[in-house]
């Protein structure tokens, strides 16, 4: 207590003159573009690490490709993830659902169906299994009044033991005439895959920022009763938000197949933890009402590239668990006090 | 006692003495000198309009921020207060307007907060209980139970609950700001029942409040703010001008409060018609017909149904029994959206968790509710959407005026013109108005009643609930008063006055 109340002119000024310097700081970090900044520096030092250790290794051509399709599907999911956690949500079946719609839409290729239907079916089944998963999570919150968090909980639990009971616990090669071709291609030197990100981002930050769809869904997450009064179906809302993100789950899933070939029920293990860690380091509040999209598409990035750099340097994947941990506590801390600066 | 023997005082040391305090934010100096000294035992009015710095020199004194210059002396030794804590611990206790009780947590748990009483780490339920109870017996509540969950308790007991907590935490200095605002003409009394008290034991008040009359009832001396400066200081509450006062908080003369009424024709159609709404254990039989151009006020007690009325009317609750009718079409019961279509307005009595998106821009605040005029295939014209809630905030005079500025750090008068902002665009034809002045200052405050009166000049119908009698009956053509869920009173507003309105209003309530 006696150090509480200390004398206030001695120590004054020169805590004044520090603060300034810190605000200036914090203003830079705090705009947009500022935010966006850090992140970029984050990613270039990572790639300068990959560089320095691995050398061409990390540098080639294939290899950033690799990245990048590594990227891709978790990339996917996380966008679909930026809009429920805007919007005041969580999600924590995602990784779930990717699995049961890996499967479904697998059962129904390896049972011959799809060898007399068009591969787009098996696209189709998988997209329709996600956003049928995504609209009962929504239903679940809006409707039954179940906190998001619980709600999902039992979706991840259900749904993996779902997939499980329709692969019989195999994984399903998947052998269809086309689907491996299509996804195989490239455009113009960049895989389908990665076309297909690129895509699904640039349509989520249209979606988030340039919509009515995105104002609500900031309107909704920043202050759900205040956007109830003002005549928003606050309810209608969220269910639409977890059915998109469901619809990028099932679009997840077909990549997912596409680049293993198969469907399983062990796909898309901790994708959830993946897509929020993204998501909440990107800076979108996980409190919500604030998001953007720029943030998750450098997070996964980020995260991406710092398993690919502790691969080709033969670290293990427990050190990289410990680093992706570390990184996202050292944002969330960052993001807490721009928040308490901004929030003066 | 001791503050009214001048003499005597003059030669003691004051409680508190604040010199020069300054207080910077990124982008603002929110305090710029500040000078004012309260004495023990006395109830020190601090008054200012919204912006003027009052609430951050609250939060200066309670020691949730540090000032970036100036003095502030606690009997004579300069202080510097880290936290909350350690200014509770001197004897400062501040009850802010946001309440920071925890609902959940029983009255006697949320009292003894921070502080609670143990033994070797065990609470002590049935002393702290005990306490409570004396303390609320202190108050004149005790019809609080020290059981009860915070979070199930109308406003009023749950400020009655902070001020227990300041009393637990022996304070010597209680700082109120706005207490009044939530509080009926009733509660009030009992209020000032408490501070006569308090103060007669030594304990000295800053008294913040927007009601002239009831600082020269409680008050001893007035300090004015202006700017985050001190304008005026050591005034005598009951012998000070009330145009000097508000001269010195608005830097111009104010005339009248209210605007001039026109008379509603008569033959203007009914544009909004309640009949027989009820909600179960809330309200029942509730007749209501607004004309266009009409206002209609809403006149009752925190808890007498008049704010669960209007939210009915809006579709926020579902009624049990009852029809709303806008323009002749039955509305859906419990939709908002059907009533935001119909042309309904509301602005919440909760401004900021119930009106506002704190942390968005202003122009996304008005424009919420009028989203599709703005989108082309879903699409927004985000310069459309500014340009046209900035000609709003220009004539309803927003201060500051930018438009990209999040409604957060705006003062409460100007958060209320950001959402009548928001039904202006929409050109809503019913428009209700929940408090529509609570946390106003008082220059504000008569902008807001001209806005009022100029929206029922264009033809819209009107309804305003507020626990202000004199603003009911300064601002309504005609007066409905509330109580125990039933309208007890209907007629023109000026066929009655404030005391038999506040009869009305109490009668068999003391009972």
């Amino acid at each position: 207590m006696s150090e509480d109340i200390a004398s206030t002119t001695a120590s004054g000024t020169p805590v004044v003159v520090k603060k300034e310097t810190r605000r200036d700081i914090s203003a830079l970090l705090g705009s947009a573009a500022g935010r966006n900044t850090g992140l970029v520096v984050a990613l270039v030092l990572l790639c300068v690490a990959g560089v320095a250790t691995a050398g061409d290794r990390f540098a080639d051509l294939d290899n950033l490709l690799t990245i990048l399709r590594l990227a891709s599907v978790i990339g996917v999911v996380s966008v679909g993830m930026t809009f429920v956690i805007t919007g005041g949500g969580i999600d924590l079946s995602v990784g779930a659902i990717v699995a049961l719609s890996s499967v479904w839409a697998t059962t129904l290729a390896t049972q011959g169906v799809a060898n007399s239907t068009h591969w787009v079916a098996l696209m189709g089944t998988a997209l329709l299994v996600g956003g049928a998963c995504g609209l009962v999570n929504g239903m679940l919150i809006a409707y039954g009044r179940i906190v998001a968090f619980i709600a999902t909980l039992a979706s991840l639990a259900a749904a993996r033991g779902l997939a499980e009971i329709i692969s019989n616990r195999r994984t399903q090669i998947v052998d269809v005439p086309g689907f491996t071709a299509f996804f195989d291609a490239s455009v113009l030197g960049v895989p389908v895959l990665v076309v297909i990100f690129v895509v699904v981002a640039v349509a989520g930050w249209v979606l988030l920022n340039r919509t009515t769809f995105g104002r609500r869904t900031f309107a909704v997450g920043g202050n759900p009763e205040a956007a109830r009064l003002a005549g928003i179906d606050v309810r209608r809302h969220t269910v639409l938000l977890y059915t998109l993100l469901g619809l990028c789950c099932g679009l997840a899933a077909v990549m997912l197949i596409a680049r293993t070939t198969t469907g399983s029920a062990t796909h898309g293990g901790l994708y959830e933890l993946d897509a929020i860690a993204a998501v909440v380091i990107g800076g979108t509040l996980l409190s919500g009402g604030r998001g953007t999209i720029a943030g998750t598409v450098f997070g996964v990035l980020i995260f991406t590239t710092l398993s690919n750099v502790f691969t080709l340097n033969n670290l293990s994947i427990s050190a990289q668990a410990v680093a992706k941990g570390a990184i996202i506590v050292i944002a969330v801390l960052l993001q807490q006090r721009l928040a308490r600066r901004n929030g003066v | 006692m001791v503050a009214r023997g001048d003499r005597m005082t003059a030669v003691t040391v004051p409680l508190l003495s604040v010199r020069g305090l300054v207080k910077r934010f990124p982008g603002v100096t929110a305090l710029q000198g500040v000078d004012f000294e309260v004495r023990a035992g006395e109830v020190h009015c601090l008054l200012g309009q919204n912006g003027a710095g009052k609430s951050t020199l609250i939060k200066v004194l309670s020691g949730a921020h540090r000032p970036d210059e100036g003095e502030v002396r606690w009997q004579g030794e300069v202080v510097s207060f880290g936290n909350p804590t350690a200014a509770m611990r001197t004897g400062v206790a501040a009850i802010y307007q946001e309440l920071d009780l925890v609902a959940g947590l029983s009255v006697s748990d949320n009292v003894f907060l921070g502080h609670e009483l143990s033994t070797m780490g065990f609470t002590r339920r049935v002393e702290a209980h005990r306490r409570t109870r004396a303390l609320l017996d202190r108050l004149g509540h005790p019809d609080i139970s020290p059981d009860r969950d915070v979070g199930r308790l109308s406003v009023a007991h749950q400020q009655v609950v902070s001020m227990a907590r300041a009393l637990s935490r022996d304070g010597k200095l209680l700082i109120m700001d706005e207490p009044s605002a939530v509080l009926d003409p009733d509660e009030v009394r009992v209020l000032f029942g408490v501070i006569r008290e308090l103060t007669a034991q030594g304990v000295a008040v800053v008294y913040i409040s927007h009601r002239l009359a009831e600082i020269r009832e409680i008050g001893d001396r007035v300090t004015v703010l202006k700017d985050g400066r001190t304008v005026a200081t050591g005034l005598l509450a009951r012998e000070v001008r009330t145009a000097e006062l508000i001269g010195l908080m608005t830097g111009r003369d104010l005339e009248s409060v209210f605007p001039q009424r026109e008379p509603v024709d008569p033959a203007a159609p009914e544009v909004l018609v309640v009949r027989g709404l009820a909600a179960d254990g809330r309200f029942s039989g509730v007749d209501l017909t607004v004309r266009a151009g009409e206002v209609v006020g809403l006149a009752g007690l925190v808890g007498s149904g008049r704010s669960e009325i209007l939210e009915t009317v809006y579709g926020a609750r579902k009624p049990t029994a009852g029809t709303v009718e806008v323009n002749g079409k039955r509305l859906r019961r419990g939709s908002v959206g059907a009533a935001v279509r119909a042309g309904l307005g509301l602005c919440p009595e909760e401004r900021k968790s119930q009106g506002l998106l704190l942390d968005q821009a202003v122009y996304r605040n008005i424009t919420i509710s009028s989203l599709q005029s703005f989108a082309r295939f879903g699409f927004l014209d985000d310069g459309a959407e500014r340009t046209r809630s900035s000609l709003l905030t220009t004539a309803l005079e927003v201060r500051p005026p930018g438009v990209e500025r999040v409604v957060r750090g705006l003062s409460g008068g100007n958060q209320q013109k950001v959402v009548l902002a928001r039904w202006l665009l929409r050109e809503c034809r019913v428009l209700l108005l929940d408090e529509p002045t609570r946390g106003v200052d008082v220059g504000a405050r008569s902008e807001i009643y001209e806005l009022i009166r100029d929206l029922a000049a264009k033809g819209v119908a009107v309804v305003v609930v507020s626990s202000d009698v004199e603003e009911v009956l300064g601002l309504a053509d005609r007066v409905l008063v509330v109580r125990e869920g039933q309208v007890v009173h209907e007629g023109p507003a000026d066929e009655i006055d404030e005391s038999r309105v506040l009869d009305l209003v109490m009668e068999g309530h003391a009972a």
